[in-house]
């Protein structure tokens, strides 16, 4: 499977990741050796074999559901790009 | 002896027997830092006021008798563990001015039993490399050097600023994380032990993630010992961590030097591979010998997928890295970049703040899991995955642990391998298959090669059987007689 310019253009915009017409060639040339060698997968015959979705080490937990941290307000603010008062400030998203 | 140059398990005698002070030790290794980081690059951030202080506190509880294991022992923080208050980057320039209002519970654990923190340790950027140049802090040079040449060769990755800084002397031990190999290798490119532990063994609460299926915290240090007693320190259940596995922690310095009489030892086939160097074929053939002696069976097995190790890693990976790195999107917290529409502020703000290599396992990830593409790729992925930890299942019905090569080369020169990522990614074809797995997994310095450059052998143990990794270990240690040095170092810096 080769990807071609507009895919890659899709991608990026997908992942939210800006690129230049100029930077198209060259992450369609990287982007496409990584699948092309990943198609060796394809060579392994996997019928039957139930998906790994973890080590089956540690069972999933459930607690109380009771609040177990907080009053953290201002830790939670401190590393906010930008903030008024008790909140987090976005650019408008209303267009 | 330079205090730069003790074990920690020696340094932690010498302290309780007051041979010297804790501000005595952990000054020597700011010192050392201040000397030689400007030239390694091994910190990212360095806290020399706050470990001093740290420092003098560690004396008054060794006055009053009341220390515990790593009480005044300097180390270094790879910069993916969030520290309270202490600038946390992950390499990264979204992340440049992160500080953290919380810690992570493998550092928790590790200040609970009196460590002393010198510095957050230079990384690739987010973990994701094998040769330490994808940090947005420029690369890390390895402190060794091929005999004869002057050339600055890589310390391995992600993990290499705490491979290196704990090869120089510029700490005692030093945390690391591994996710396909980013404990192991560096270990292996700068001559120390690193331990990645069993998947569930130490929590991952705090720890930046990057592919959270496979991230695992562990020790690096000069001595085999000395990696069991960080990891009796970083190990064990946490609530906070869903994946983390509720067992006991063993006495795990218990298991240093313990015998191997009777001990089965797996040579598989598969990891005869192609580029596999002479010299480090040699050191695992000596490494096989050294285990006979030491009373061990060894056994020829086959993990027939580990050639498929590296693919499935390539697809995975990347899958939960543009899962993971979806929250740096400049609004809660990150270096924003401002656009005229919200997607345009999204898109400047992770393009300014990631790495190309970043961007392209976020791109590749995202690829991978978007609609029409998930069961070709990931799915497909996850059932190799189930097959190669049968792999090792099978195998360990037969033999108690593993012995391979770490890496198919020694360290090699910045630059000189080529821009191909591809090629970048086979440095990692040994210690990935052991990742995939969730196994444990181990490397320890054996010798030097034909250019004077040191080599590390794998051992990769079953799940939760960390003591005979150690044990394992410590008999190949003491075969080996690894007392080599780098050459740029604390102690030979004076």
């Amino acid at each position: 499977m080769s990807l071609d310019p507009a895919t890659v253009r899709r991608i990026a915009r997908l992942a939210r990741i800006g690129i230049d017409e100029s930077d198209v060639p060259a992450l369609q040339g990287e982007l496409n050796g990584i699948l092309g060698w990943v198609e060796q997968l394809n060579e392994v015959d996997v019928e039957g074999v139930p998906p790994m979705v973890g080590t089956g080490h540690a069972a999933l937990r459930t607690r109380p559901d009771v609040v177990t941290d907080g009053n953290c307000r201002d830790a939670v603010l401190s590393n906010a790009p930008d903030g008024v008062g008790p909140f987090y400030t976005v650019p408008k998203v209303v267009e | 002896m330079s205090l730069t140059e003790l074990t920690i398990a020696d340094a932690a005698s010498g302290l309780r027997a007051r041979k010297f002070s804790a501000v005595e030790l952990v000054r020597a290794h700011t010192d050392a830092i201040a000397a030689l980081n400007p030239r390694l690059n091994a910190y990212i951030t360095t806290t020399a006021d706050e470990a001093l202080k740290a420092a003098q506190q560690a004396d008054e509880v060794l006055a009053k008798g009341e220390a515990r294991s790593l009480t005044g022992i300097p180390l270094g923080i790879k910069d993916l563990f969030c520290t309270n208050g202490v600038r946390t980057t992950a390499a990264s320039n979204i992340l440049k001015n992160f500080v953290p209002p919380y810690e992570s519970t493998v550092t928790a654990n590790l200040l609970r039993d009196g460590a002393v923190f010198v510095g957050k340790t230079n990384l690739d950027e987010f973990a994701m490399g094998s040769a330490n140049i994808t940090s947005a802090f420029g690369p890390v040079e390895n402190p060794w050097k091929r005999n004869g040449d002057d050339a600055a060769l890589v310390p391995g990755g992600s993990s290499g600023g705490s491979a290196a800084a704990v090869a120089a002397g510029l700490a005692m031990g030093a945390t690391g994380t591994d996710t396909g190999g980013s404990i192991r290798q560096p270990a292996a490119y700068c001559g120390i032990v690193g331990l990645k532990p069993t998947y569930g063994r130490c929590s991952r609460f705090g720890t930046i993630a990057y592919a959270s299926s496979l991230d695992q915290a562990g020790p690096m240090a000069r001595s085999v010992r000395d990696c069991a007693i960080m990891l009796q320190s970083m190990a064990g259940f946490d609530e906070r961590d869903s994946t983390s596995v509720n067992c006991d922690v063993p006495d795990y310095s218990a298991a240093v030097g313990r015998s191997l009489k009777g001990l089965k030892v797996g040579i598989p086939a598969e990891y005869r591979a192609e580029g596999l160097s002479a010299e480090i074929a040699a050191a695992w053939q000596q490494g096989i010998e050294w285990l006979k002696a030491a009373g061990c069976e060894i056994v020829d097995v086959s993990l027939p997928h580990t050639k498929y190790g590296l693919a499935t890693y390539y697809i995975v990976a990347p899958a939960e890295c543009s899962s993971n790195l979806a929250r740096y999107d400049g609004l809660r917290f990150g270096e924003r970049v401002p656009g005229d529409t919200l997607d345009a502020m999204y898109e400047a703000t992770r393009r300014a703040g990631f790495g190309p290599e970043v961007r392209r396992r976020i791109m590749m990830g995202t690829y991978v899991l978007s609609a029409g593409y998930y069961d070709a790729y990931y799915l497909k992925a996850q059932k190799v995955r189930t097959l190669i930890r049968r792999d090792f299942t099978e195998a360990f019905q037969k033999v108690d642990v593993l012995l391979t090569p770490t890496a198919p080369t020694p360290a090699f020169a910045q630059g000189e391998q080529s821009d191909d990522p591809v090629q970048m990614y086979l440095n990692d074809i040994f210690t990935v298959p052991a990742s995939m797995a969730g196994m444990p997994a181990m490397s320890v310095p054996v010798g030097l090669g034909a250019t004077g450059l040191p080599l590390g052998l794998q051992l990769i143990g079953r799940p939760f059987d960390e003591e005979t990794l150690l044990a394992t270990g410590s008999a190949l240690e003491q075969a080996a007689g690894f007392t080599h040095r780098p050459a740029i170092r604390a102690e030979a810096a004076k």
